[in-house]
């Protein structure tokens, strides 16, 4: 560990700036589930434990259409459109039927739904690991201390569009405009003749595609399994905990930071520990939320 | 319920938990692991029905309890101590005596059931603060947690895990010993729950449960009452833990930490049989193991499929549970007292 701590800062600095890429991109991988979890949980306070799983499933999507030779540029729409409608199907069977009940009940039903989607991509995928190889050239600079796929470049402007997008959606459309009416009182959106069944049908299915999104990023970018949902569904929790609900620039923040402290980690303590240090860090986050909160002697509701 | 039913159900339950292993022995194992079920759900329903504090990661202190059981058993009479053991990755087999072997498993389970009453201690200093989902969700990053960080201890083997010490006696009498271990925490945990519940402790943690800040005004010590319920909570799954560890033979992360299985059936069992009473877990187990038992048998590769929409359906569908349908259909069952008078006017008035 001393050695490695060495190695980063005394012998060969110039390693950070790979880390610290590599944090990067995978942050802007984050912050978009995260975002979407964001949304969903502020609208309808429904806390998806499956959001990981349909970032994985989005991930197994691209490589299916990747066997196909299809460009990123056309999978990524097109896998954005299957979640989407996936997402409409999920929410029509059995979110509509959580929203009333109790935060328990919304938390342990998404749970079952990311066991379930996690045996069915198992059954489907086999349960190794697997990534896509696209052919894109990858950049060496500073003597071949620091390697830049270009696809990563690629996904990070794609992701930044994409959010870019987002906001100006959320802000300027009708829709958009619907959705935070509703998230901010859904009985006075009622009053107003907002159809708010359907914007929460919207929501979820929204989520749904960004986390599409984020999947087809991670499938080019890093490496598939259908187990690894999860640690992508705490990781969200996490950065949504720290940042709170609705604010995007703390979101793609918390993002950025999640991801730049998972890669020191594994950098400086070992890889074993790379699943454990987003867990970690949730727990620190609630930790750390816990003692702010009791100086107005509240709990973390 | 009235006195006649209890005994009824006890002394069918008694008879069904002596004489199942000698009326079916092939099931004896499945059996035990019922009980085991029975337990979880029992133990989850302290915290989850009567406490209102929904916990994920009850599961880490069966895995804690299985890794301390193991400690102990091995470093008790194995000479050479626990990291030799571990590093030889199973190669070496140590030979003990019946009665160095049962002594080592009597102190291992207890050890097991006090450490993990410790560490829950310890997680709930800085668990309590939260409420709701967030204990709910930080419970689960607990065990994730607690997980990993086992794989990367090389002193306990790592992820290579632990081969348990072998047990000394023909297999029939082994899953027999296991059985009757399995079924005494199980009953020794539900008589200690049927009398807590009934004392000012089940008064003061469904309090909690209705209102905590209203409780805390009151001066109920809520903290207190709290790591008392996780205590007891975490003592049995701890001994269970040990149990559960000697009867599967070798422990490594997916076998103390099933957080995906067991973590979640716990939860799913309770809210099948209905949360918040003392019979729903138990009938909620008994069920879940029927089903799952059966599923296992008939839908080869898709069992887990079959497991989460059950999960599923349980959950959005069937909320309250059987015993929670049970007492809104037949009150009187359950010496609930309606006013009869008082529900007609009720009808009136939304007729």
């Amino acid at each position: 560990m001393l050695d490695n701590i060495q190695l980063l800062f005394v012998w060969a600095p110039i390693i950070n700036v790979q880390i610290i890429l590599e944090g990067i991109f995978l942050g802007a991988v984050f912050a978009l589930s995260a975002y979407g979890l964001a949304l969903v949980w502020g609208v309808m306070n429904i806390k998806n434990l499956a959001q990981g799983d349909f970032v994985i499933m989005g991930g197994y999507l691209s490589l299916a259409f990747s066997q196909y030779n299809l460009s990123i540029f056309l999978i990524l729409p097109l896998v954005m459109i299957i979640m989407f409608f996936y997402g409409l199907i999920v929410y029509r069977l059995m979110i509509r039927r959580v929203i009333d009940q109790d935060m328990f009940t919304s938390l342990l039903a998404t749970f079952g739904l990311s066991l379930l989607m996690q045996q069915v991509m198992n059954l489907i995928w086999g349960p190794e690991v697997q990534i896509i190889d696209l052919d894109f050239p990858v950049y060496d600079a500073f003597d071949g201390f620091v390697t830049i796929p270009s696809i990563k470049i690629i996904s990070l402007i794609l992701a930044g569009m994409l959010s870019l997008g987002i906001v100006l959606f959320m802000k300027k459309s009708r829709t958009g405009q619907a959705i935070r009416a509703t998230a901010q009182d859904p009985r006075a959106a009622r009053v107003l003749g907002i159809d708010t069944d359907k914007i929460y049908e919207f929501t979820f299915s929204l989520n749904s595609a960004i986390c599409g999104a984020a999947g087809v990023f991670v499938s080019v970018i890093w490496v598939l399994q259908p187990f690894y949902g999860i640690t992508y569904s705490v990781r969200s929790f996490a950065i949504v905990t720290a940042a709170g609900l609705g604010n995007l620039p703390a979101v793609i923040t918390a993002g950025f930071g999640i991801g730049l402290f998972e890669k020191y980690v594994g950098a400086i303590i070992g890889t074993a520990y790379e699943v454990a240090a987003p867990v970690s860090m949730l727990l620190i986050v609630l930790v750390f939320r816990q003692i702010s909160m009791k100086k107005n002697r509240q709990a973390v509701k | 319920m009235t006195t006649k039913k209890t005994i009824l159900t006890y002394t069918g339950l008694g008879l069904f938990g002596i004489l199942g292993p000698f009326l079916f022995p092939a099931y004896t194992l499945s059996i035990a692991y019922l009980w085991m079920m029975v337990l979880m759900a029992s133990t989850w329903d302290i915290l989850g029905g009567q406490m209102g504090y929904n916990s994920l990661g009850n599961i880490t202190f069966f895995g804690i309890g299985m890794y301390v059981s193991a400690v102990v058993q091995i470093s008790v009479f194995y000479p050479g101590g626990v990291a030799e053991y571990t590093s030889a990755m199973g190669s070496i087999k140590p030979e003990f005596s019946n009665n160095q072997y049962f002594t080592g498993l009597y102190l291992g389970i207890l050890a097991a059931g006090i450490i993990a009453m410790l560490f829950s201690l310890v997680f709930g200093s800085f668990m309590f603060g939260l409420r709701g989902p967030y204990f709910a969700i930080g419970s689960l990053g607990l065990a994730i947690a607690a997980a990993e960080i086992t794989t990367t201890i090389d002193y306990v083997g790592g992820a290579s895990g632990i081969s348990m010490p072998l047990f000394p006696g023909d297999i029939e009498f082994r899953s027999v010993f296991f059985y009757v271990l399995c079924f005494l925490i199980t009953l020794t945990a539900h008589f200690l729950l049927r009398w807590l519940f009934s004392t000012q402790f089940g008064l003061a943690i469904n309090a909690i449960r209705d209102d905590e800040d209203k409780a805390e005004a009151m001066g109920i010590p809520t903290r207190i009452y709290k790591q008392i319920g996780w205590g007891i909570t975490a003592f049995f799954m701890g001994a269970m833990g040990a149990v559960a560890g000697n009867m599967a033979g070798f422990i490594d992360k997916e076998v103390a930490y099933p957080i995906p299985t067991f973590g979640i059936f716990m939860v799913a069992m309770v809210l099948l049989g209905g949360k918040g009473t003392l019979w729903g877990p138990v009938l909620g187990a008994i069920i879940f193991h029927v089903i799952k038992e059966t599923t296992w048998t008939y839908l080869l590769g898709w069992q887990w499929v079959a497991l989460g929409l059950i999960l599923i359906v349980n959950i959005v569908y069937f909320q309250q549970g059987l015993m929670g349908w049970l007492q809104s259909r037949y009150p009187e069952m359950f010496g609930i007292v309606v006013d009869k008078t008082n529900l007609q006017t009720k009808e009136q008035s939304k007729a």
